[in-house]
Formats: structure tokens, sequence, C-alpha cells
């Protein structure tokens, strides 16, 4: 069975704020939930699934559906780290084809600004099975995306002037965010004299650390038909596990080169159909290797094919990350997946500024990858349409 | 390496469980055993009591010769914890010549001039009682060096 046209976004929220230090986490769940529920013309009375991941304080749903007041036939905490939103709508669409949801709810918040990481994530890093095998060597999260670079460098002549491009595109899409972290348009040149962190990634490889969230509401055809608001099409969905595979860690992909055909093949249209892309940045080699492995260019070509503006909106071959991303506006809670997702649909409904609007937009594709790229994640790949498509 | 010269980057003492006593009871006596499958005969990373290529439980820990090369690596300019002062270091995924690709540091070696390709070594590192440093190392672990 495809999920395609079996579900709609109706409502999508992202906190305004990227610095919190006067809300608790359940707070700022709550806040995106209320944003969501009221761009959707929805209220919380009529949420039937509720969807959060590894942000969610406490026992996740348990605690929130209490917290929120919720009475739902269907909860999933499914936990795929950054790209857990993306899953969520896959598995909200699911839901909803199998008569067990009608309006699913799906949030995202954090603040580690101003609070210490979760003591859930502590015990994650030191109970994982692999943990003593990694942690000894005075490891960090740049470090296992550097890994995956100079690999990367080495095997297709990548250079870093090639990655600060990403960097360059966020920054001229992030001018025209208010909301944004970074605002400042920033070159090549200041990308590559910031400093180095891990070989060869430099700070301005690295994506912003900020607080706030993001909600989305998924509903049913029957649902999105009563609503005012412009719904966007779930065209398909596709996830997959990367990982060392035994000891034979191929540091080249990503998990997108399973997650993407699966993705593709539901909605039925190629990366020719792509109008827009949100591709995870949580480091601009994030983005290059993604890029090759859902077909946008060949295996080693991403270098290349990111040169000459070709990810700059609105004109740009392949406009990419129009609200900054990752890199320059928000990478709440450390997840990147909720706000890929928002800024696909604001794209899709023509709502993304003027400035950054692709003219047109019919179809987006909206990635995540969560965990590493150096050892073990899970990506997954989301195709939007218009209501129509 | 005289098992009670001090490294140079931090150590501790891994946390062993069941399933990888084994392979640290194995550095303390400078050996690198890694589990082979029974049924298939894959070389098993990270060590663990099951074959992730075909689903047996059944493996035998068997001594690698420590030799390999550098697959990737990266130089650490900020570390954390107790890694705080010790940068630059090298993160490294070594390439055993058996097959298995595993992270662990590069050693003995500067920094700017380690290299992908380039031939490495194990080297069993002590982990000392901090209250009793003169008594036989309560661990080891493996690091990598050039060759």
């Amino acid at each position: 069975m495809s999920l395609r046209g079996a579900a709609f976004i109706a409502g999508a929220y992202e906190h305004p704020r990227r610095n919190i230090p006067d809300r608790t986490e359940a707070q700022i769940h709550a806040e995106v939930a209320v944003g969501a529920l009221a761009d959707a013309g929805l209220s919380f009375a009529d949420v039937d699934a509720y969807y959060c991941a590894g942000d969610a304080p406490g026992f996740g749903p348990i605690s929130m559906a209490e917290y929120l007041g919720l009475k739902c036939r269907t909860y999933d905490s499914t936990e795929t780290g950054g790209s857990s939103y993306l899953v969520h709508v896959g598995h909200a669409a699911a839901a909803i084809a199998a008569g067990h949801a009608s309006i699913a709810l799906i949030t995202l918040a954090g603040a580690p600004r101003n609070t210490m990481p979760s003591p859930g994530a502590a015990a994650a890093f030191n109970s994982a099975p692999e943990s003593e095998f990694e942690n000894l060597w005075g490891s960090s999260i740049v470090a296992q995306y550097a890994l995956a670079a100079q690999r990367h460098m080495y095997e297709f002549g990548t250079t870093s002037a090639q990655l600060a491009e990403i960097k360059v595109a966020a920054s001229i899409h992030a001018q025209h965010n208010p909301n944004a972290m970074l605002r400042d348009v920033v070159t090549v040149d200041d990308v590559l004299s910031s400093p180095m962190v891990a070989d060869p990634l430099r700070r301005l490889d690295c994506c912003v650390v900020t607080d706030g969230g993001g909600a989305l509401v998924v509903v049913s055809p029957e649902v999105a038909a009563t609503l005012p608001r412009q719904c966007v099409k779930v065209l398909g969905q596709g996830e997959a596990a990367k990982n060392g595979n035994g000891g034979r860690v191929d540091l080249t992909h990503t998990g997108a080169v399973w997650s993407g055909p699966r993705a593709f093949e539901e909605a039925g249209v190629t990366v020719a159909d792509i109008d827009y892309v949100s591709i995870y940045d949580s480091f601009t080699i994030t983005v290059l290797i993604t890029l090759e492995d859902l077909g946008f260019c060949a295996k080693g070509e991403g270098g290349r094919f990111v040169l000459d503006g070709r990810l700059v909106a609105p004109h740009g071959g392949l406009p990419f990350n129009t609200d900054g991303g990752g890199l320059c506006n928000n990478h709440p809670a450390n997840r990147g997946g909720m706000t890929k997702v928002i800024e696909a649909v604001r794209q899709l409904r023509g709502e993304a500024h003027p400035a950054v609007q692709v003219p047109d937009c019919q179809i987006a594709l909206a990635h995540g990858t969560g965990g590493s790229l150096a050892t073990r994640m899970m990506s997954s790949t989301l195709i939007l349409g218009v209501a129509d498509a | 390496m005289n098992m009670n010269e001090q490294p140079v980057l931090p150590t501790r003492a891994p946390q062993k469980n069941h399933e990888t006593a084994a392979f640290w009871d194995g550095c303390l006596s400078s050996q690198l055993l890694v589990p082979r499958c029974d049924a298939c005969g894959e070389l098993i990373w990270y060590p663990r009591r099951f074959c992730p290529f075909c689903g047996s439980t059944d493996v035998t820990d068997v001594a690698l010769s420590g030799r390999g090369t550098v697959y990737s690596f990266t130089v650490i300019r900020k570390g954390f914890g107790p890694f705080r002062d010790a940068a630059p270091y090298v993160l490294a995924y070594i390439e055993l010549e058996e097959g298995p690709r595993i992270q662990s540091n590069i050693v003995g070696v500067d920094p700017e001039t380690v290299h992908i390709g380039q031939a490495v070594n194990v080297v069993f590192e002590p982990v000392l009682d901090p209250t009793n440093p003169g008594d036989p190392p309560v661990a080891a672990i493996y690091r990598f060096t050039p060759s």
C-alpha cells in the first residue's frame, strides 16, 4: 500500500525564539502545539494522535499527554534523533490510512542553550552497546562528521571551499528571516577563515545551537477538505538505518541511499520533479553527501554540484533550506528535522519569504539525518506536494 | 609499550560487561581479541556475542594482528571533558588488515602528518589506579601509532 495522498499537513509552526531561558521544555512543546493547531484551524480537543521523540521531557507521550490534556487513540514516540519528525509524518499518514487517527499532532522542543542535556541523552551515550568502543577517544559530534568529510575529500577531491558554498547559500537565505540566529551573509573566505574545530570542518561548517521547537498537524483527506487552510499533501516517506555494519562502515554515504528511493517510489516522482529541498544540515558535509545519496548528482560530484549558486533561492537549480536551515536559522533542541518539514510546507503554500519563495513550487523534498554521519544514523526522506500534486 | 608508562592522552578503565569482558581483558594482555562468527566466519566489530551478518549467537574470539591503515581521521582542535587540554589530537578510523574498521586515536605522531592510507600498529596503553600508580595497571585500552 502506498501512503501517497493518505494524509495532509494542515498546520505547521516554528517557535520564533532562539534563546529561551524562561520556559520549561514542556512549556515550549505546548507553545508550538498551540501554534500549529491554530495554523490548521483546529484545537487540542480535535487531536486523536500524538507524536513526540527523545526531546520530550519525562516519559515522552505519557508525560506530554497529561501536560497537554490529550485524549488520543494513537501515541507514537519513535525516536530516530533529528530525523524523528519526518518519520512521524510518515507514521501518522500510515495511522490515518489504517483508520487509527484523523488528526495527528507532532511536537519538538528543547532549550540546549539554557539547560543541561537531559539525563536520558547521557544515559543513551553510556548504555549503548557500542559506547565504550567510541567514548574513550575524546570524540565529539563534529568529529564524527569530520571523519566522513575527510574521507569524502580523499576519495572524490571535495574541497573545503566547496563545503563552504553550502554555508554561503544558507546565509544568503537567512538574511531574509527575522528570526534566524545568524542573519549575516557570509562568503567562502569567511567560512575558510573561521577556526578549525575538527579537520576539515570549521566553525562555520557547523549548525547553530538554539532553543525552540516546532510542531505539525497531519490530518486525513476528509479533515483537510473541511479546513480553510491550504493543506500540503504527503506523497511519500522512507526511512533507513545506516551504521557501522559490523565493522564495515563506509563513510561515503548515508542512509539516504535507501530512504530516498523508498520515498520517491511511494510518491511516484523523481529528482527531476523536485522544486525545493530541505536537506538536514547539521554540518555542511551532511548536505553534500545527502544530495549525492538522494540522486540529485552522482556520488562524488557533490562538491561541484553545489557551486555557482545552485542551492540559492529562488533561481538556483535546486533551492535549499530557504529559512537559513540549521546552519544559520535554527536547530532547535539539536534536532533539525522538524524545521526541515516546516520550511517545505511554507514553500508549497507559497508562504516562504518573497525573496526566497520558489516560483510555482509544486513538489518539495525534506530529508532528516538523525545520529551521526561516521557511526550510526537514522535517515528519513519525506516528499510533499501541493494539494492537487 | 611499558605497561606502567603513562599515556599522553587521557585514559580511563573501560566499563566491561558480559559481552565485552574478554575483549578488554585481552587488551590487558596485549591482544586484540575480536569475535568471529562460528556460522558464517565474519569478524564482528564492535565485540558482541551475536553475529549481525547471519544472526548466529555462536562466536569465538580470535586474536588479530593489530596492523592496519588509516581509513579516515580528524585532528580535534577543541577537546571536551577529560580531553579539554589534550588538543590537538587525532581521532581516526583504522582499517585493520583483517577487515574491520574501528575508531581510536593515533598517538606518538605529529597530528599534522597523519594521512589516509598511513600504516599503523596497535599499542595497548595502561590504565593505572590513580591512588596507587605504582601498582600493575587495572586495565588497558587500544590506540594506534604509525608503523
